[in-house]
């Protein structure tokens, strides 16, 4: 019998956190302690790269939309000059929150309280009765999200003032969106279906991790692969050739491309036929040429990044933290600029999957909230991680990849996590 | 909130032919359908072409650019009752313990028909459910409007929307029929 006490937590973050991850385990307090919650905003949601939302939604100058950034309300700007900036929605005088609409278009924010005006750089430009302070200059103005960059259109924020790029954040699982972009016959996407938001009682790491794991497809949507006679989920089976694959940074994939290669049937990916949107396929052929074949056969990646943007082939995530036990999910379907055939009918499939009432995840979301209350039973302590650990292997790039149900993409994450959490 | 699909514009006259008793009458029934689970006969109550609509956001907006919460036709019912029905669809297995009030019933008015002919009536209420399940209890409420038409006789409904009162915030996991 295993001991109820967590293993030997000492005071410092780093020799708290360390023991708690093995290659082959975590342990459950991962997902329980209120105080591990507190240290990843500081060392996670606070400092690494973290999916914020996409340029196509401030589109034009002047727009502007809140979104979150851990427990912090953002609001997303894009100012005359075309610059988007992450703005904290709290005014420098004592803070009240200066924005209060979901979305629009403003070139200014004025904070209802005493007045006080922004400008959608977060730069002061003016507070009522000047003379109280003895001039017009206060040196004030909103608080940013240090850095922000874009990466085709998806921007991220980093709280950390200097560390990797974006770019270098990103590393492997940027080909990821290279492949979603490739999908528009110009070369561009768009999310602007607007976000359902579910509430999620749960801890962000069990989406995370679920994200990418193969396994449970079969167990969790069998209800709705059998209805509908959906060919997803042979993909997660014991016998397909797909794989999971670790990209590195705490990003996974599980690459579909093996099964689709077999079948070489353009647009199978998206469970039609290239006579069913000629037009699209027509404009594929035109922009890309002989490459064409091989993008329409390949279709859309499905690759968790690092720690909360979920590409699902033509639905993106962005995971937000809320409590150790609670978080949310954004989910909005894929638009690809120059593809009217297949926007429709990518918010239609999307609707139908995600979200509070989706046909897909809303089975997942009730797993995640079980999961959480799992927990509150404290034996065995660790979670499993070991599947697929014996069969693993290094592909030709030097990625360690795993069968298409093994837990390669949960190892990766908690490897890169660990990384993380035990830094000062 | 109103989209092309919903404008008030298009509205006629209240139709000859229609009870309001009758028309609560039916509306109740379906409020008991769902809230007992009744997949069944819940499903008899549409009409062919039927539509039922949860929108999202606070926007007024194209549910075919937009994304709703449910925008299921009448073969999307039939596939979303066909997972309900597997017992496995766990987001509602077991099944949430439901009852709800519906309230302020108003006959709108006509609603033209794709198909031509004697126009839908359209009903408008309020209402309020509370939902218990393991991950706790909660309490939806909103708008609903419905189409009405009698179909060999008897009433059916062709489009139910319920328009959530926290439809801009996060909502919890929605696995009952609502």
């Amino acid at each position: 019998m295993t001991s109820v006490k967590p293993p030997d937590l000492g005071v410092d973050g780093a020799s708290r956190i360390a023991p708690l991850i093995k290659n082959d385990k975590v342990h459950g307090s991962l997902y329980t302690d209120p105080a591990i919650f507190a240290e990843e905003l500081q060392k996670i949601w606070y400092r690494t790269w973290v999916f914020v939302g996409h340029e196509s939604e401030v589109s034009q100058p002047g727009d502007y939309v809140r979104k979150r950034l851990g427990l912090q309300d953002v609001i997303m700007t894009r100012d005359r000059d075309g610059g988007i900036h992450l703005l904290l929605n709290r005014c420098a005088h004592r803070g009240n929150q200066v924005c209060d609409d979901a979305k629009g278009n403003s070139a200014t924010f004025r904070c209802p309280l005493h007045g006080w005006t922004y400008r959608n750089t977060g730069e002061l430009i003016g507070f009522p009765f000047f003379k109280g302070y003895g001039g017009r200059k206060l040196d004030l103005a909103m608080g940013r999200v240090a850095r922000v960059e874009s990466y085709e259109g998806f921007v991220f924020g980093s709280f950390a003032e200097e560390g990797p790029s974006l770019v270098e954040h990103l590393g492997a699982a940027a080909g990821e969106i290279d492949r979603l972009v490739r999908l528009s016959p110009q070369g561009r996407v768009e999310l602007s279906a607007g976000w359902l938001q579910h509430e999620t009682s749960a801890n962000w790491k069990l989406l995370a991790e679920n994200e990418t794991d193969g396994y449970h497809p079969q167990f969790v949507h069998g209800s709705i692969f059998g209805v509908t006679g959906s060919t997803i989920g042979p993909l997660y089976s014991d016998a397909s050739t797909a794989v999971t694959r670790n990209l590195g940074n705490g990003h996974s994939e599980n690459d579909l491309r093996p099964e689709f290669r077999k079948f070489a049937e353009p647009m199978r990916w998206f469970g039609t036929t290239e006579q069913r949107v000629p037009n699209y396929v027509a404009a594929m052929r035109e922009r890309y040429g002989a490459d064409a074949e091989q993008i329409l056969i390949e279709g859309a990646p499905h690759v968790m990044i690092f720690p909360n943007l979920f590409i699902a082939e033509i639905q993106v995530f962005n995971i937000q933290p809320v409590a150790y036990n609670r978080c949310v999910q954004y989910s909005t379907a894929v638009q690809l600029v120059g593809a009217p055939e297949l926007n429709k009918r990518m918010v239609s499939q999307c609707v139908g999957s995600v979200g509070p009432a989706g046909m897909l995840l809303a089975d997942d979301t009730e797993m995640y909230e079980r999961n959480q209350l799992g927990f509150e039973a404290q034996q065995p302590e660790w979670l499993d991680l070991r599947r697929g650990l014996q069969r693993e292997r290094i592909d030709d790039n030097g990625f360690t990849i795993g069968g298409a149900t093994d837990e390669t993409g949960m190892r990766g994450f908690w490897s890169h996590y660990a990384s993380l959490m035990v830094a000062q | 909130m109103t989209s092309t699909i919903d404008s008030t514009d298009a509205l006629t006259a209240v139709p000859d032919g229609f009870d309001v008793r009758d028309v609560e009458q039916f509306l109740y029934r379906e409020a008991r359908y769902a809230d007992e689970s009744d997949y069944d006969l819940w499903e008899e109550l549409w009409t062919d072409d039927a539509l039922y609509w949860v929108p999202a956001g606070n926007d007024s907006v194209d549910p075919m650019e937009s994304m709703s919460v449910v925008y299921d036709n009448r073969n999307r019912i039939s596939t979303r009752l066909k997972q309900l029905r597997t017992g496995r669809r766990y987001a509602q297995a077991p099944q949430s313990n439901l009852r709800r009030l519906i309230s302020n019933v108003e006959l709108l008015g006509g609603r033209p028909t794709a198909a031509g002919g004697d126009p839908d009536l359209e009903v408008g209420a309020n209402f309020v459910v509370l939902e218990s399940r393991a991950r706790g209890n909660h309490v939806w409420g909103g708008r609903v409007t419905y189409r009405l038409r009698r179909v060999e006789g008897t009433l059916r409904m062709s489009y139910k929307k319920v328009v959530l009162v926290d439809r801009d915030k996060p909502l919890p996991t929605l696995g009952f029929l609502i």
